[in-house]
């Protein structure tokens, strides 16, 4: 019960694009049309689901102050919490370029119809911040962490297929010039954002 | 003291090239810490740190990067300027690094210095690419000082955390507006940034 709550929260309220800022260049950037948007949507999703467990066990462990105690009295007190950031994105990088090897491997279809952007993920903001996030809010199994990172992709996947159906729309009416194009963007992006505030205090 | 090119690479940053409001480089952050003036200016001198040390690093060693792994050497040097950024913060001004919570940690996969370290100081030598990394980071600092400005200034009437709205304009019945400090606003605030400054210069303008 308490991970379905955290998974429609975290789609929802604390939506990455819309409550947090997160993964705003390739929101921007890849949302022209609403193919290529899904396709981005779907990678980001499966990166948060994968890398955010890893990152939970890492950072319980390895990391945390204490965390060492399971190698011997002598550890109890060694505190690499410092290290998070380095360990993350090393985790973050490598698992991008194992993800990348086995679709290859396996789904090639699937593989050229996300062509760049499964690479470009390593450095997508909402997965480190996923993980910083995660950190921050203390989740009690693995497992927890994973519903946390399918619930922030699938609201992610949402505002960017929603934006890319805007701007597909959006090619047929007049914007005034200094507007068009990045400008619009963003106040759509704010409109949706105002819209997205509505679900707010959302329970189950 | 400067030659020509040098300072046009510091100062095309500002408006002409500017990271944020042109090349969109780097808006997670932009619009995150900008709630309020003081924050924006701490998030911009962390930037501009890491960016001109990252750029100065990595030209120094761009001759002996294999081009394969060549993200992944530039995520571990990021990473390490963005953690001594951090622990600096926490020591020396724990407040605002608590208000930037997550976001001092993602200057690691903020665009702009990926996109500076691929673009400028693969290229170039250490002394242009530091210009370069000074350049932006300035020109991304004054898009985060003008929109903490307003978002603090409307949205609680105060700048730098003091009041500045007179007592007397609210007796009168003006009223802070509370969706300033909403995250929403931030992005209409930099949409009406890059509206005053396309209108401006017509150049920027997108067909």
């Amino acid at each position: 019960m308490e991970e379905l709550n955290l998974f429609v929260k975290s789609i929802f309220v604390d939506n990455m694009i819309f409550a947090y800022f997160l993964g705003m260049c390739s929101y921007l950037a890849v949302s022209k049309n609403v193919k290529t948007a899904f396709g981005l949507g779907v990678a980001v999703t499966f990166m948060l689901i994968v890398t955010l467990p890893l990152n939970y066990l890492l950072d319980k462990y390895i990391l945390q102050p204490g965390a060492l105690a399971w190698l011997g009295e002598e550890f109890k007190d060694v505190d690499l919490s410092f290290l998070g950031l380095i360990m993350f994105i090393a985790v973050i990088a490598s698992a991008t370029q194992l993800v990348e090897m086995a679709v290859e491997k396996f789904s090639p279809s699937l593989y050229n119809s996300l062509g760049i952007f499964l690479p470009l993920i390593a450095v997508n903001c909402a997965i480190l911040g996923g993980a910083l996030f995660m950190q921050q809010k203390d989740f009690s199994s693995a497992l927890t962490a994973g519903v946390y990172g399918a619930g922030s992709g699938i609201g992610w996947l949402l505002a960017i297929v929603g934006l890319a159906a805007i701007r597909e729309k959006l090619a047929y009416s007049n914007v005034p010039k200094p507007l068009r194009g990045i400008g619009i963007t963003f106040i759509i992006t704010g409109l949706m954002g105002i819209a997205f505030m509505s679900f707010l205090g959302i329970k189950l | 003291m400067l030659s020509k090119r040098s300072k046009e690479i510091i100062f095309n940053p500002f408006s002409k090239d500017n990271p944020v409001l042109v090349q969109v480089l780097g808006i997670c952050s932009t619009l995150a810490v900008t709630v309020s003036l003081e924050p924006a200016i701490v998030m911009s001198v962390s930037v501009i740190a890491v960016l001109a040390f990252s750029n100065v690093i990595i030209s120094l060693i761009r001759n002996t990067i294999p081009p394969t792994i060549r993200i992944i050497v530039q995520l571990v040097v990021v990473a390490a300027l963005v953690i001594m950024v951090q622990q600096f913060l926490l020591a020396y001004n724990y407040d605002v690094s608590k208000k930037l919570s997550v976001f001092i940690g993602l200057i690691i996969t903020n665009c702009i210095l990926m996109g500076r370290l691929e673009a400028f100081a693969m290229h170039n030598k250490p002394w242009p690419s530091f210009l370069d990394g000074i350049g932006n980071g300035l020109g991304y600092g004054l898009v985060l000082v003008i929109v903490g400005f307003f978002r603090e200034l409307l949205g609680s009437g105060s700048l730098m955390g003091y009041k500045v709205i007179p007592q007397c304009v609210y007796d009168a019945g003006y009223m802070d507006n509370g969706l300033m400090i909403l995250p929403p606003m931030a992005l209409i605030v930099v949409a009406c940034v890059i509206w005053v400054q396309r209108a401006h210069d017509k150049e920027l303008q997108e067909k």
